[in-house]
């Protein structure tokens, strides 16, 4: 364990870009997603049929198709179809970003229909206008609802970034795994690697418990500093169904 | 550059479906352990002790938030005489019962409270209360979800190929590397998955609605 430990402090450097290039990759991966989701999740509730279905098809063939062939289709297969090779880093960005901003989509569309029918008919009341209506009416209202399903969806992003490895982008995994491969040390690194991640997991709960208690401030909702550290619900944002 | 080549679609398709036996069978018994565990977590979770909750939680919450592949690869290289199936099928299951445990407490919190009452008034032993009141609601309340997850282990089988298991994207992965027709398998494993999961759930879709959900 000490030759493990020993060769951790050695290679912190390399560590560091390793953890940079995780760190990237999830949060390039978490904005492309958060976007595709207001696009398909607004989407979904127009009120033009193409519009819709566009949508609709664009969610089910990014939810259908496992995460690994998208990620592995942009990585071996589109340079051989198109002759455009996109780096590592960036093909895990785009499959991040495409298959849970399907999944995000679902939570936009779900937040928006929850939303009290009597809000939109007060807005059209007040003669306010579609795109205004939904700004400052419809959206920070089904905002707070988004955040604690964002959450999850985010730590299951970032639970996907080890596959990083197997397309020889640099990330915490692969530079572990080669400390791992030089020492022999299996239990050290890999304990080291899944504390690493649940510690990332837990900060980035915890700013999105900052960010819901902001949210729900705005609409004059204050809640206390314990729900900081609130964990997250083990419900999964991307249930395969996903009716909500 | 090159086309899209339908002679490598067909020497490959018999290939991917030899691996996707594997992908259901590993879906299917995964499923069936994080069923299983999943519901004696839940119940370890209803125990009158903190000593035994807080543990049970803190493990559950260290799985759920740290991935499944950091997890995959750990597991295989530890037990490396077991074999590789069964190394992932463990821990597939091990992995979505720390997410079905919560279904089922969901589930078992559903049962409304008369139901413990009326069996304590009946004086039933624990073992008939679970086995004979609770369980047949709650369980019966919990299936959708647990079939959601289901759908969602089976598109996380992949993770398999990592550790030498034969299943689906590691056929396509080799026949890619041997033919160099990456496009052709890759596509074609992505169809596979797309025209298995998709009515599945919408399967489940109409099972939820069915319940009452």
């Amino acid at each position: 364990m000490s030759d493990f430990f020993s060769t951790f402090l050695d290679e912190l450097p390399q560590i560091r870009a390793g953890l940079w290039v995780t760190i990237e990759a999830t949060v390039l991966g978490s904005l492309l997603a958060l976007l595709l989701s207001f696009v398909l999740g607004l989407a979904a509730g127009s009120k033009l049929l193409p519009v819709r279905g566009v949508s609709r098809i664009v969610v089910e063939f990014f939810r259908g198709t496992s995460l690994y062939i998208q990620l592995f289709w942009l990585y071996y297969a589109m340079p051989q179809l198109t002759g455009y090779e996109l780096t590592p880093l960036l093909c895990g960005v785009v499959a991040f970003g495409l298959n849970y901003g399907a999944y995000g989509s679902e939570i936009v569309r779900g937040a928006i229909n929850s939303v009290p029918r009597a809000q939109y008919e007060a807005a059209v009341a007040l003669n306010m206008s579609p795109s205004h209506r939904m700004r400052k009416v419809i959206l920070p209202q089904a905002w707070v609802q988004m955040i604690p399903s964002f959450t999850n969806l985010l730590i299951q992003l970032l639970k996907c970034t080890p596959l990083l490895w197997l397309i020889s982008a640099a990330d915490l995994m692969t530079v572990i795994q080669q400390i791992r491969d030089r020492t022999g040390e299996t239990v050290g690194a890999y304990l080291t690697l899944l504390a690493v991640y649940f510690v990332l997991a837990y900060a980035l709960t915890l700013l999105m418990n900052l960010l819901e208690r902001s949210a729900k401030r705005r609409l004059g909702l204050h809640t206390g500093a314990g729900s900081l550290l609130r964990t997250r619900s083990a419900e999964s944002a991307t249930t395969a169904g996903g009716t909500r | 550059m090159n086309a899209f080549d339908w002679d490598a679609v067909g020497e490959a398709l018999p290939l991917l479906l030899e691996g996707f036996r594997v992908t259901l069978l590993a879906t299917v018994l995964g499923t069936l352990v994080a069923a299983v565990l999943g519901l004696l977590i839940a119940m370890a979770g209803r125990a009158p002790s903190r000593l035994v909750t807080l543990p049970v939680k803190a493990v559950m919450e260290f799985i759920r938030s740290t991935p499944l592949l950091v997890q995959l690869v750990g597991a295989a290289a530890l037990f490396t005489s077991v074999e590789p199936l069964t190394v992932g099928i463990a821990v597939l299951g091990v992995h979505y019962a720390t997410y079905t445990s919560e279904v089922y407490r969901a589930g078992i919190d559903g049962v409304p409270k008369g139901q413990w009452e009326a069996c304590r008034a009946l004086s039933l032993t624990p073992r008939r209360t679970w086995q004979a009141v609770i369980l047949p609601q709650a369980v019966r309340n919990v299936l959708p979800a647990l079939g959601n997850y289901a759908i969602s282990m089976f598109k996380e089988t992949p993770f398999l190929a990592v550790i030498t298991v034969q299943e689906m994207v590691f056929e396509a992965r080799k026949y890619g590397a041997d033919h160099f027709a990456y496009t052709e398998a890759f596509t074609l494993a992505g169809l596979v998955f797309l025209v298995a999961s998709y009515p599945t759930s919408l399967l489940m879709r109409k099972l939820e609605k069915r319940l009452g959900h």
